[in-house]
């Protein structure tokens, strides 16, 4: 079973569970591209561990406890002690690098549509890459696509 | 002169990005394969070069898009475009409300209910049907999600199945994915 559905907890027998199977391949796929996201096999230049801790904010930002739970687990399997305790909202680290990256994080979290042109220059100035401009966005838009699958599974879950 | 656009439309604005996308000549054999696959079948645009810098996603990411958006049964593919057009509204993501606005007016020849969201965005007044399918997806999509036990009892008041409803949770959670990228690696530009 996909971690979504695991955590979901769509009674089997349902309606509801008879049409998530009927979307098994789009519940697959979503959970490779968790993998993609969060474990892939060339990071770049951000961590798994920084991803993790990422991760775990952005499902806290959503008010995921189930989500940011899981992705605690990452973060202690990371053992990365300089970005682990980015898991909670509201913190960050000297080093500037990732305190920009932090930042915009929070805000393709919280705020996408203030996103502008100048935060991607802002994120060059402190040298991240091109190719870590576009893995940190995939990452903040996977979160928060996996976090609303969820939400509203449980919401079509609690209703039948 | 080009200029870019910040208010919603349906003709469909290029899309400039920020970064220098991938050079298809120059792609290692990785990028290739996860080009082969493009969202909405729009073939190698600038888009999809951007998010060959990170392969490995997008190779998940685009086969994913198009089974949401364009799988067969379930909910009609005019109302999951009307739930991308809700997320893309509450993200404000002008280019990606106009491609899924135009797709909507296209499969629905109307144009009235586009109008009303562009006029009003989350206060539009539609269709007791299509208010609900919008009013679900825009509360899903803000953060933290702000969609309640009443928006789901609304989407079966109107009709919608389990498989109706769960495609929509679909299409406008995979709308708060495209907008993260569209709208902050990019802008939209009027030539």
């Amino acid at each position: 079973m996909t971690l979504i559905e695991t955590l979901a907890s769509v009674s089997p027998g349902s309606a509801l569970a008879e049409a998530v199977g009927k979307r098994a391949e789009i519940l697959r796929l979503t959970e490779a591209a968790h993998d993609a996201v969060l474990l892939p096999r060339d990071p770049g230049g951000l961590s798994h561990g920084l991803r993790a801790a990422l991760a775990a904010r952005m499902a806290r930002h959503n008010r995921s406890p189930a989500l940011a739970s899981h992705y605690d687990t990452l973060v202690a399997r990371a053992g990365e002690a300089a970005t682990a305790l980015l898991a909670e909202p509201d913190t960050n680290v000297t080093d500037p690098r990732t305190a920009e990256i932090v930042r915009h994080a929070d805000r393709l979290t919280l705020a996408p549509r203030d996103a502008t042109r100048a935060h991607v220059e802002a994120l060059a100035q402190v040298g991240v890459t091109d190719a870590d401009i576009v893995r940190l966005a995939e990452l903040a838009a996977f979160v928060n696509y996996q976090v609303r699958v969820l939400a509203g599974l449980k919401l079509l879950g609690e209703m039948r | 002169m080009s200029e870019v656009v910040h208010t919603f439309t349906t003709t469909v604005p290029r899309w400039q990005p920020y970064v220098v996308p991938v050079d298809f000549a120059t792609a290692t054999d990785e990028q290739h394969a996860a080009m082969q696959t493009t969202p909405s079948n729009k073939g190698i645009s600038p888009y999809v070069l951007t998010l060959a810098h990170d392969p490995e996603t997008l190779a998940v990411r685009s086969p994913l898009f198009n089974l949401i958006m364009y799988g067969k049964d379930g909910l009609a593919a005019s109302e999951r475009e009307l739930g991308a057009v809700a997320a893309s509204v509450v993200n404000r993501c002008v280019y990606c409300a106009a491609v899924h606005a135009s797709r909507f007016n296209n499969l629905t020849k109307r144009t009235d209910v586009i109008e009303a969201v562009f006029a009003d965005g989350l206060e539009a007044t539609l269709d007791e049907h299509l208010q609900a399918i919008f009013d679900f997806s825009a509360r899903l999509s803000t953060t933290p999600p702000k969609a309640v036990a009443s928006d789901a009892q609304a989407l079966a008041d109107v009709g919608l199945d389990e498989l109706e409803a769960l495609d929509l949770v679909l299409s406008s959670a995979i709308f708060g994915w495209a907008n993260r990228l569209m709208h902050t690696l990019g802008e939209p530009m009027k030539d």
